[in-house]
């Protein structure tokens, strides 16, 4: 059951006067279905980023269509429009910035129901906060703190705690591991795991680890110059690749295996 | 002596508002000729600290214990000698390259900077300076000799922060995350560069990084860091076929692998990395370890055995090491 549809997807941003604008987004088309975690891949400046952007409506798109859960994402307005945003959220890299200093974590998670008028007065408010937290593991001792308090990977928490509040049909990840630590990566890599199994969360995860993709996603789309190059399911791409592009990605990742290594390069060390 | 850098019992405190904070607590490590050498840990763990304290880039620390290039001191030495050491004998690449480079300076003349300052003359820094930034991979490099960093890529940027940091021919090059901030297949070719270079040159690498695939391609033996103390060392092939301490085990066990089909949970290292301020008593890591016996919490453990080449900072490990000799 397909859960979110991308057709021809066009983004282009002006590059300054009488410049002519540069296309970023060059009519990408792919599908999502219903509790799959799809990972979109490639280099900095190959669109990931401007995709999953226009995807949410966070940035307007040229031209193409989005279609989630059979409703038109980039025509929509008013009402629609927002009952759209609860359907998709978004977790992004960097947790520092994306939460509010001055909030308590507790409210910063229950925010966006007060926001869509979907839970009201402080008790019931609080006490869904609290659900949300222990479901990304923190307790009740955290409610009250402010997110200085917290460390890089509980911080990604709190950011995931708050984009599943609205209970959401689509998460939106933009590199949300990249900036954290092997074992708090490999923490939030089950978190999201987990989520999928108990919640039967649908992700777009965009990520530009191959290896954290391959751990994690169903499928993988490659993306370079704005263009998806290959898509297909995790172990065909990664165990077959068809593209010449996506070889030459697979072949300069490193494996954490010595013997492995040293027989790829054809050398031995020193 | 066979080796170029012996670092010893070092030592670097922090003041802040709530008291000194020891970020690196007694780190031994030493570096031979031509060897590479990775320094492990994540964020907090003092691998940095520990380059920019070998180099005496920390003037505001106190930084304790020796570090010996050569025979030659770097603790407590003057400016005028730290000054000789850095960019002649020893050669830094950092993260970061454009925050490593002059913005309103040529890359010519960054790259002919060490050349030009040991008193080499200009025409023939210059040739030197062009030649080696062909050698790693600048095309058009005597047409782009007069750019500015900014008209340079990222991946183009570190190699000539890389050809700053060996044009001198230095002994010893620290490089700290040198390809983090890269593309991966941008990397991939940084990392060749950077070995073929330090094999030509015989050069040694003292490579601090937190990427475990990293070091398994590129170094031949392993110091792993936690809380700024050395919990393990060992060949690499050691440290990643049989290590011993539960840190660095589960490190290796909780990063994904692009060659394994495997879904599911990940293993992890529950909790996290402690602060130097907060860091427990004992052996650091004992609050996050799964077999701890009484000493773990109140004794610091010793990396043992000492003359080996695999060392480990263990109480469980090197206990079940002596019964097992015993037995």
């Amino acid at each position: 059951m397909t859960l979110l549809r991308v057709e021809n997807l066009v983004k282009s941003f002006p590059t300054g006067y009488r410049s002519p604008p540069v296309t970023v987004v060059k009519g990408v088309s792919f599908t999502l279905d219903r509790g799959e975690i799809l990972g979109l891949v490639g280099e900095s400046g190959s669109g990931k980023s401007t995709t999953a952007r226009c995807v949410a409506r966070l940035l307007p798109a040229d031209s193409g269509r989005v279609v989630l859960d059979g409703r038109d994402v980039l025509g929509a307005s008013g009402r629609e429009l927002r009952s759209l945003r609860r359907d998709m959220q978004m977790v992004f890299q960097d947790p520092y910035s994306s939460l509010n200093p001055r909030m308590p974590v507790g409210e910063a998670v229950s925010e966006p129901l007060l926001v869509h008028g979907l839970v009201t007065g402080r008790a019931a408010l609080r006490r869904r906060a609290l659900e949300l937290l222990r479901m990304v593991g923190l307790e009740e001792e955290h409610l009250d703190r402010y997110p200085r308090s917290f460390s890089g990977g509980q911080r990604q928490r709190i950011a995931i705690a708050r984009a599943i509040a609205l209970e959401p049909k689509l998460l939106i990840c933009d590199e949300p591991v990249s900036s954290l630590d092997v074992s708090v990566q490999a923490q939030v890599l089950n978190l999201f795991h987990d989520l999928r199994e108990r919640l039967g969360l649908t992700i777009l995860f965009i990520a530009h680890d191959l290896a954290v993709v391959r751990h994690l996603c169903d499928r993988v789309a490659v993306m370079r110059g704005g263009e998806i190059v290959e898509i297909a399911d995790s172990d065909t791409l990664y165990d077959n690749p068809t593209h010449e592009y996506t070889r030459s990605l697979l072949a300069a990742v490193p494996i954490p295996d010595p013997r492995r290594e040293r027989a790829r390069r054809g050398v031995g060390t020193g | 002596m066979t080796e170029l850098l012996t670092v010893r019992d070092l030592r670097v405190d922090f003041d802040t508002p709530s008291g000194p904070v020891r970020v690196i607590d007694g780190l031994d490590l030493t570096v031979a000729p031509g060897e590479r050498v990775a320094l492990v840990g994540e964020s907090g763990s003092g691998k940095s600290v520990t380059a920019q304290a070998i180099l005496g880039l920390l003037p505001t620390a106190r930084v304790t214990g020796s570090v010996r290039l050569d025979g030659q001191e770097l603790v407590g030495a003057s400016r005028r000698i730290l000054r000789q050491v850095r960019g002649n004998r020893i050669g830094l690449v950092f993260q970061d390259p454009l925050s490593s480079l002059n913005p309103v300076m040529t890359i010519g003349r960054q790259v002919m900077e060490p050349l030009l300052i040991r008193g080499v003359r200009r025409a023939e820094a210059r040739r030197r300076a062009i030649d080696l930034l062909a050698r790693l991979g600048v095309r058009d490099a005597a047409r782009r000799f007069d750019d500015y960093p900014h008209q340079f890529s990222g991946g183009m940027r570190q190699r000539v922060v890389i050809a700053i940091a060996v044009i001198a021919e230095p002994d010893l090059l620290i490089a700290d995350e040198p390809t983090t901030a890269l593309d991966v297949r941008i990397q991939a070719q940084v990392l060749s560069l950077l070995d073929e270079i330090a094999a030509e040159r015989r050069m040694a690498v003292l490579l601090i990084t937190h990427d475990l695939g990293i070091v398994a391609g590129f170094a031949q033996r392993v110091v792993v860091m936690y809380a700024g103390r050395e919990v393990e060392q060992g060949p690499v092939d050691e440290i990643f076929g049989r290590a011993r301490h539960p840190y660095t085990r589960g490190l290796l066990a909780a990063v994904p692998r692009i060659d394994e089909r495997h879904q599911g949970r990940l293993p992890t290292i529950g909790g996290q990395v402690p602060t130097p301020a907060q860091r427990p008593d004992g052996c650091a890591f004992h609050p996050r370890c799964s077999s701890t016996v009484d000493a773990c919490r109140s004794e610091v453990p010793l990396l043992l055995p000492r003359a080996a080449a695999h060392r480990v900072a263990c109480h469980v490990a090197t206990r079940h090491a002596e019964q097992v000799t015993e037995v």
